[in-house]
């Protein structure tokens, strides 16, 4: 929860000036497979570059609406959508309301993407990990502060789960969508195969419970998919 | 009554919401709103019926997402009897409140984007709103409303649907976000050009914002549009209050700020989500007695891309002129092979340069125009936000080019003659644009200004007989070279002076035809191009990357204060001016310039000149090739091989320095001790030497061989490249001609083209589980059409375990196994 910490008000100063971001340089580079090495010179310039384009570009949004939810004979019922998975069940545990949840950093980060794909494709990779990187501080930042809203109201909200994360099937991406009207509200539509255009872009449930979790996992470690390349 | 006449007369008032009612009358979560039309006409007919007795003048379909994509004969409910319902409900409604109103037949997004960031088609697009529109006009709607749009591609498709399935008038509202910005970053000033251009009735806003915020977009919209402005804001800003919606400021307040929006300007006013018909009463209440403010033409002049719009006016505009092959062998041999990658890099490389507008020219006589000229402009603004000028002479092109133009372009160009305007005005008409008006026509390019400055006047002329005002005309006055006429400059410039003089029109030059056939020509265009802009000239087309021009542009404009406090100007130029401070000191001895400073100094290589025989000179410059390969500079490495091309042979170099290099790369990068983008990095440096290789061997007659063809393809349903994207330079760098099908593909066209081609390998990359289901059906196909083909699939989701369930010849788990496996089958 450090980091957390840390990011709160870079975040807000970057939200008001649209200056600088608070970039997790060790995230790119985690997703650039560098793992804890330092990237080479012309590297570090291109993040750097990556960063400023981004930084003008992005426009990131968020949405979220509350709904009762009940897990009865392994069927999570989130009132406007239910599904079976365990994974989902283990993460609600204890949850008697649920936060659907979108966000984006916009389609203009995508016309970033499709340029440097065309043309630069060095810069293309470095800019999917900076933006995948934005889009995930960005999200940790909003949900933060959703937790302390619910936690002043006596709820403890779990970290957010997606679809498509464990057994959480993405088929569901089209209930969270009509439910949160992602289209008319953040600009965020689904293709036919379930992708989600602008591309940075997430879903995600938090559940709200009266009981506080001792220890919650979340990000990769929450993810049953053990073989992913990015994990942790 | 007609909508519009009415609209000049007094206010006109729009219901509010209607999701939230159908909410409270039992509507789920999910539903489809549009069938309650024909499930609970009652209950539809009592909303539009309070909404009228509130005071309301406009009642608007509950057909908000009514299109053939959601309702169709798998959802059991119908556009036709779905949209005929909705209508017949507002009629009833009508005849109950027993009052004069209109009906709206309400066009909403599609909620899909359209390609290429999203999967729906353009042109499917336009079809899909065009049903809709032409079943609203059939059951009697007065007009189409088309409302909370926050794509302008979309809205183009709808207006282009409605219009050319209907002859009802179109209104249309877009929705804007807290900044200002269309959800795919359009602005006030951009979608005013665009829906103007397109002709609509009436525009405005909706949804998104309450009144308050909605206020300075609406201020910036009345000082833009010249035609009626439409305010349909939420009841306030939305927060969640224990898990239902509510909105900051009530029903009072709301008409209060409605009324100010109206004293603004606004002529039809209303509500959007969470306004209901209390809202609508207040507001008809405390706005009924409001006189109209007339609507007066602006006379600006915009052109827009989808996220951008620029006014040609006071400050010049700077238009890119190097998308054009005129003179240029290679942008001639790029048309022929379909190189658009050289046509999208000259794009990008003038955005860089500080142009304002790129013009687009593909014409070559051994070329299909009309289908280039679609493909580049749809290829273009999918990549950059620049507006475009659509510069052909074929019409067919620029039909084709201005329909599937995200925007209002510039089009290039009509003349005086009269088939030539009654050819390119009636598509100016319809699409919208400022076009380019050459000061010629049947009997030539008149000598004097007298003569080109009537041209102009008749342009105009016939323009407005066309319903094309003059701010939608630049006039080009034409540069014809000094070097065959002495008084060539003399007479542009004083046809320049005199369109903006007496015509108050604007003006738009070809510069640099000026010099023509002279020697040096820069000195004759950069003073020319002072000149012109210093007689009014608006719009220049020219080389941004002319040092010498944009010198003048930046000058030009700190002099005549344009440029606030010189800003502009100290942003250009505040590089070089530390640049020569660091080139005085070091020349003085005081300090050292820094290693890659500047870009001269980012081209040097190694002296190879020095003693020490020619073995140890190639020696040296093998080693600065292959060293400027492995740390991916891409300059560096252009130089080093030019320098290697005068004493060594181009395939010597290309075996025993180039692939060595890559190879020692590719290893690196197996071993986990180099880095995916220093392994692009390396590929984008070998591929601009290996540039310069091919070059010299096709001036000497000889062609490098490919080693085989292999197709790639993102697989149908997929639309994310980058995997499939890095593939191809790899394999494009190890010499093999790389068929790229792009995203998205569908399996018959991999199967087609590989039987076509006769290729041996195709490659497959899906990122998605839900979309391995179209790799499988691929590879089936092509077991089945062409059974030589051997596949190598990759992708996020894949293993290896999957691949080989899948009938995969070979799991490509990086860019490098890929060409691992293209080396063993070639």
């Amino acid at each position: 929860m450090g980091r957390m910490a840390d990011l709160m008000e870079p975040m807000e100063e970057w939200m008001r000036t649209g200056e600088r971001f608070p970039w997790d340089e060790g995230e790119i580079l985690r997703y650039l497979g560098y793992g804890r090495q330092k990237p080479e010179e012309n590297v570090a310039e291109l993040i750097r570059q990556c960063e400023r384009e981004l930084e003008d570009m992005a426009a990131p949004k968020a949405c979220w609406r509350e709904f009762p939810m009940a897990i009865r004979e392994h069927v999570v019922d989130m009132t406007c959508l239910q599904t079976t998975s365990k994974s989902l069940e283990r993460n609600l545990k204890d949850c008697e309301r649920i936060l659907l949840f979108g966000a984006t950093l916009g389609s203009r980060v995508d016309v970033l993407l499709q340029r440097y794909g065309r043309l630069q494709m060095s810069k293309a990779v470095v800019l999917e990990a900076a933006s995948v990187t934005m889009l995930e501080s960005w999200c940790d930042w909003k949900n933060e502060l959703l937790r302390r809203e619910f936690q002043e109201k006596g709820w403890y909200m779990r970290p957010r789960f997606s679809p498509g994360y464990g057994d959480f099937p993405l088929e569901c991406q089209r209930g969270v969508d009509r439910a949160l009207e992602l289209g008319k509200r953040i600009g965020v539509t689904l293709t036919d195969s379930l992708l989600m255009v602008p591309s940075k872009s997430v879903t995600a449930v938090m559940g709200l419970s009266r009981k506080p979790r001792a220890c919650t996992v979340h990000g990769c470690e929450a993810c049953g998919k053990k073989d992913c390349q990015y994990r942790r | 009554m007609d909508i519009l006449k009415a609209m000049e007369e007094r206010i006109l008032f729009c219901d509010g919401g209607m999701g939230s009612l159908l909410q409270a009358e039992g509507l789920k979560p999910g539903e489809l709103p549009g069938t309650w039309n024909v499930t609970h006409p009652e209950v539809l007919v009592e909303i539009h019926r309070r909404y009228l007795e509130a005071g309301a003048d406009i009642v608007t379909t509950n057909t908000f997402g009514v299109d053939g994509l959601k309702y169709n004969e798998r959802a059991g409910f119908l556009v036709e009897e779905t949209v005929a319902a909705a209508i017949c409900n507002a009629r009833k409604a009508i005849r109950l409140a027993g009052k004069e109103a209109f009906v709206a037949l309400d066009i909403g997004p599609t909620g899909k984007l359209l390609k290429p960031l999203g999967d729906l088609g353009f042109e499917d697009a336009v079809r899909l709103f065009g049903q809709v529109a032409s079943v609203g006009a059939r059951n009697g709607a007065d007009l189409v409303l088309i409302e909370t749009m926050s794509d302008s591609y979309e809205a183009k498709a709808a207006v282009l649907g409605a219009r050319e399935s209907c002859d009802l008038p179109i209104f249309v509202t877009v929705t804007f976000d807290e900044k200002g910005k269309l959800l795919t970053g359009g602005s006030p000033a951009s979608v005013v050009a665009m829906l103007e251009g397109l002709g609509v009735d009436a525009l405005g806003v909706n949804c998104g914002l309450g009144p308050i915020q909605l206020k300075p977009i609406v201020k910036e919209i009345l000082d833009l549009a010249s035609v009626p402005v439409i305010v349909n804001p939420n009841a306030g800003l939305p927060r969640s209050e224990n898990g239902r919606t509510v909105y900051d400021i009530d029903a009072d307040e709301f008409a209060r700020e409605m009324l100010e929006i109206v004293r603004m300007g606004a002529k039809v006013a209303g509500g959007c989500c969470g306004t209901t018909p209390d809202h609508i009463k207040k507001m008809t209440r405390l706005c009924r007695g409001e006189k109209p403010v007339p609507v007066r033409p602006k006379g600006r002049t915009f052109i827009s891309s989808f996220a951008r719009a620029v006014e040609i006016g006071a400050d010049p505009v700077i238009i890119g002129e190097r998308i054009n092959p005129t003179g240029k062998a290679k942008f001639k041999q790029a048309l022929r092979d379909h190189n658009l990658e050289y046509i999208l890099q000259e794009g990008v490389a003038q955005l860089d340069k500080g142009a304002h507008v790129l013009d687009v020219n593909v014409g070559l006589p051994e070329i299909d125009e009309p289908s280039m000229m679609e493909e580049v402009v749809k290829e273009l603004q999918s990549i950059i936000d620049l507006p475009l000028q659509i510069d052909t002479s074929s019409p067919e092109a620029m039909e084709r080019a201005m329909r599937v133009y995200n925007g209002k372009p510039l089009i290039n160009s009509v003349n005086g003659k009269e088939e030539s305007m009654r050819v390119v005005f009636p598509l100016v008409k319809k699409y919208g644009g400022v076009v380019v008006a050459l000061a010629l026509d049947e009997d030539g390019i008149p000598e004097r200004p007298d003569g080109r400055v009537a041209i102009a006047r008749k342009i105009y002329r016939t323009a407005r007989e066309y319903g094309i005002g003059p701010e939608n005309i630049l006039i080009d006055a034409l540069c014809l070279t000094i070097s065959s006429d002495s008084k060539g400059a003399v007479t542009t410039l004083e046809t320049v002076r005199r369109v903006r003089d007496e015509l108050g029109g604007k003006t738009i030059l070809g510069v640099s035809n000026i010099s023509f056939g002279l020697p040096v020509r820069e000195n004759i265009n950069g003073t020319f191009f002072t000149m012109a802009l210093q007689n009014g000239l608006n719009a220049a087309i020219i080389n941004p990357g002319s040092d010498v021009m944009m010198r003048a542009y930046h000058s030009y404009r700190a002099l005549t204060g344009l440029d606030d406090r010189c800003g502009d100007y100290i942003r250009a130029y505040a590089e070089e001016a530390a640049r020569r401070k660091a080139a005085g000191a070091a020349a003085s001895g005081v300090s050292g310039r820094k290693e890659g400073l500047g870009p001269a100094q980012t081209v040097t290589v190694h002296p190879l000149s020095e003693a020490g025989g020619k073995e140890a000179t190639d020696k040296k410059g093998g080693q600065s090739l292959a060293a400027s390969i492995e740390r991916g500079l891409r300059e560096q490495a252009a130089c080093a091989v030019r320098e290697l091309l005068k004493s060594r042979d181009s395939m010597d170099i290309i075996n025993r320095e180039m692939i060595p290099a890559l190879d020692r790369v590719g290893k690196g990068f197996e071993a986990g001790t180099i880095f995916l983008p220093q392994l692009l990095m390396s590929a984008e440096a070998a591929k601009a030497a290996f540039e310069i290789v091919r070059e010299q061997m096709q001036g000497s007659g000889h062609e490098q061989e490919k080693k085989g063809t292999i197709i790639l393809a993102t697989v149908k349903g997929d639309i994310h490249d980058i995997g499939k994207n890095i593939v191809k330079v790899l394999l494009e760098n190890y010499g093999y001609d790389v068929l790229d099908l792009g995203k998205d593909v569908p399996p018959e066209k991999i199967v087609d083209t590989a039987v076509e081609k006769k290729v041996p390998l195709v490659g497959l990359s899906a990122l998605m589980t839900t979309t391995v289901p179209s790799m499988e059906e691929t590879i089936r196909q092509l077991r089945q059409k062409a059974p030589w083909v051997r596949v190598m699939v990759g992708g996020a989701v894949l293993t290896r375990e999957y691949a080989d369930s899948m009938g995969a010849d070979r799991y490509c788990k990086d860019a490098m196994a890929s060409v691992n496996y293209a080396e063993e089958i070639f």
